[in-house]
């Protein structure tokens, strides 16, 4: 295939939006997941929760998706501190959380699942936006604002959590206790407090990233289990823990994806991005930007 | 002597009200008929919009005294929209269930599964909407009940490359593309047949992993090879990536489209609304030929009301009175015959043609459709996201084929945009 300069803005443009929507999805992974100790494979289904919230507000008041997202973040906050409660109390304390925590969270994105299934039914959902059949081009490169948008908002928040954990007490508990939670407690911290603030911090992104999800592409019950490996692959790719790393991991993933897709074959996408993955844990294990 | 007599005579009526008595259980034993069907994954909204239909079916045939004297009972699984439930949930309803018959899930990716396991029973299997599942088992007990025809791979882009041959000037380049699974690799199986039939050049040929969340590069590419036509066989998620990106880069091309699934649901339709100007896809229906479909009146009174209510397809003209469709054929079959013999049903089904709500159906000797009805159309004039204007005439152009056409294609596709 002929090599344009067009075709090649495009793609990196494409990639890099898509990587800004990737990052979104996995930054509260890197939290729990990254920093936390705490395996939720049930984020992406809080992510469609957020989806769904977004849609029936849009649906009946036809408010914006994002805005909606953004002001019921703290319910998901408030869920968020609730759920890792439970989960200490019922198996972190125990030492427990590793199988049957896993257990746990698979059964919490199986309820999230058949609730959704049972309250709107299994057809595709879709929010209507002012920007989402809008496409800015800059000569013959286009940026649609359905991704664009999404990315903008998701670069600040990505970014906002970032300047939080460095830049606050509680953020800076936050990677301590991530460090050494018994450091932690000699010091009079309490990290089962911190972790569970940590913990809502990141369902409280999944509900926003719930909103570009369906801002993107039409959302249903189910579609939660297509993103687990990609928000996990994004965490590791990047560092376990580290925010930056996550946003350069989700950045080489979305630039994989749509350099794939553009040049070689959109079927080869998956098999490239977790063969990226591969190789960059076989000679940095600990991911991009790990310690 | 008389103790004998009076011992043979009280064995005999206990042998008689013992009879009697299992006659009647059996009797009021259900006649079950089991299934899988997709209620959550990608193709629950189609799944279960055809789960009501073949409920309304049950009903209907309840309230005029059953089948052969019984109840019918439909006993259900969930597949997920994963072919790998498929054969342990049908293992289950055969063997646990001890269901009477069995008729397939909705769509190829789960029909193709169970069929391994219904030539190891020699089950009769009328299945729903699968896309040349028979060509690869050619099993002589399997039916079908969407109208693709008898060679349905071919038979499925027929249309869409007649429409193409009519254009003047005649295309010459083709690009095909389609997710990764069962029913768009057969139905770009069939669009590579007729591409070569016709001596077109094909300049892009690729297919993309259906959890693809832009496609954006993918369209990109086609547009970089700048093909005459865009043949897309794809399920409804990426039918709704694919046509938004076609629109956001601006794809130019004569024809774009063929076989997305998802538009002739209620809930594409709407949501993409004027993104589908221009497209050509595949229909079961259109308000336009709605004098040529008189039959379909009597389904849909009795399904829109109860969709509504279910949260389901409200439109209910493509799924929905096939599956009906389909549990009718069987009822026929079952009356006809007098029974549940699998053997006497598959060869009723072969030989006599069936009084249905999508028409007179006869198949052909693999099971499919003797004859192929499904409808090639064009968007195009859609003004909104309302569902209203998707009821009336004048928006869905059919093409193909031929005793159904109202129009000629309209191209190329991205003049229909303006």
């Amino acid at each position: 295939m002929e090599i344009s300069t067009a075709l090649l803005l495009n793609a990196i443009i494409a990639g890099l939006l898509l990587g800004g929507f990737y990052a979104a999805m996995s930054v509260g992974i890197s939290i729990s997941f990254g920093m936390l100790d705490v395996v939720n494979i049930a984020h992406p289904g809080f992510i469609i929760l957020g989806s769904y919230i977004a849609y029936i507000v849009n649906d009946r008041f036809g408010f914006d998706p994002i805005v909606v997202s953004l002001t019921v973040s703290p319910l998901f906050f408030l869920l968020g501190a609730a759920l890792y409660r439970v989960y200490y109390y019922s198996f972190e304390r125990r030492g427990q959380e590793s199988l049957r925590g896993l257990a746990f969270f698979f059964g919490i994105l199986f309820i999230t699942e058949v609730a959704l299934v049972l309250t709107f039914g299994v057809d595709y959902r879709m929010v209507s936006t002012r920007y989402g059949d809008v496409t800015w081009r800059a000569g013959e490169v286009g940026f649609p604002m359905r991704l664009v948008v999404p990315f903008l908002v998701s670069m600040v928040m990505v970014i906002g959590v970032q300047l939080f954990l460095t830049h606050t007490f509680f953020g800076r508990a936050v990677l301590a206790v991530a460090q050494d939670p018994l450091a932690l407690r000699l010091m009079g911290v309490n990290p089962v407090r911190v972790k569970e603030l940590a913990f809502a911090l990141s369902i409280a992104t999944a509900g926003v990233a719930g909103a570009f999800l369906i801002v993107i592409q039409p959302v249903q019950p189910a579609i939660g289990r297509e993103f687990i490996g990609l928000v996990f692959a994004v965490c590791v790719l990047g560092g376990m823990g580290s925010i930056w790393g996550t946003l350069l991991g989700a950045f080489v993933l979305g630039l994989a994806e749509s350099f794939t897709s553009t040049y070689f074959g959109p079927s080869w996408a998956p098999a490239v991005s977790f063969g990226l993955l591969l190789a960059t844990l076989a000679f940095r294990p600990s991911g991009l930007l790990g310690r | 002597m008389l103790g004998n007599s009076v011992l043979t005579a009280l064995t005999r009526a206990a042998l008689f009200i013992g009879l009697a008595l299992t006659g009647t259980a059996l009797a009021q034993q259900p006649l079950k008929i089991g299934f899988g069907m997709s209620l959550t994954g990608p193709l629950a909204g189609n799944g279960k919009a055809a789960l009501i239909a073949m409920q309304i079916w049950a009903e209907d045939v309840n309230a005029k005294g059953g089948l052969l004297g019984r109840k019918v009972e439909l006993v259900y699984y969930d597949d997920q929209t994963n072919p790998s439930t498929v054969p342990g949930l049908y293992s289950k309803l055969l063997d646990v269930d001890k269901v009477d018959l069995v008729v397939s899930g909705y769509g190829t990716a789960v029909i193709a599964p169970a069929m391994p396991l219904m030539m190891q029973r020699n089950m009769a299997f009328m299945t729903l909407f699968g896309l040349n599942v028979n060509s690869k088992f050619k099993y002589d007990r399997y039916f079908q009940i969407m109208p693709a025809g008898p060679d349905p791979a071919v038979d499925w882009t027929r249309g869409y490359f007649e429409a193409a041959m009519a254009l003047n000037p005649k295309p010459s380049t083709v690009a095909l593309v389609g997710a990764d699974a069962e029913y768009p690799h057969l139905a770009l199986e069939g669009a590579r047949a007729h591409v070569k039939r016709l001596g077109l050049k094909v300049v892009y040929d690729k297919t993309y992993p259906p959890n693809t969340v832009d496609y954006s590069p993918i369209v990109r590419a086609i547009q970089a090879t700048n093909p005459d036509l865009v043949y897309l066989a794809s399920y409804p998620p990426d039918s709704a990536g694919m046509v938004r990106a076609a629109n956001e880069v601006g794809l130019k091309t004569r024809m774009f489209g063929g076989g997305l699934v998802g538009p002739q649901f209620a809930a594409l339709k709407t949501q993409l609304g004027p993104l589908l100007n221009g497209v050509i896809n595949y229909e079961a229906y259109a308000p336009d030929i709605n004098r040529k479909f008189p039959f379909l009146d009597q389904f849909l009174a009795k399904y829109q009301g109860r969709a509504v209510k279910e949260g389901v397809d409200p439109l209910g003209f493509y799924l929905p009175p096939y599956a009906y469709a389909m549990m009718q054929v069987l009822e026929q079959a079952i009356k006809a015959t007098g029974g549940l013999d699998q053997a006497k049903l598959a060869d009723y089904m072969h030989t006599y043609e069936f009084d249905t709500f999508v028409g007179k159906v006869r198949f052909a000797k693999n099971g499919e459709w003797s004859v192929p009805r499904m409808l090639t159309v064009q968007y195009h004039g859609i003004g909104g996201n309302d569902l209203e204007q998707w009821m009336k005439p004048g928006h869905v152009t059919v093409l193909y084929p031929s005793e159904y056409k109202t129009g000629s294609v309209k191209a190329p596709y991205h003049e229909n945009k303006k």
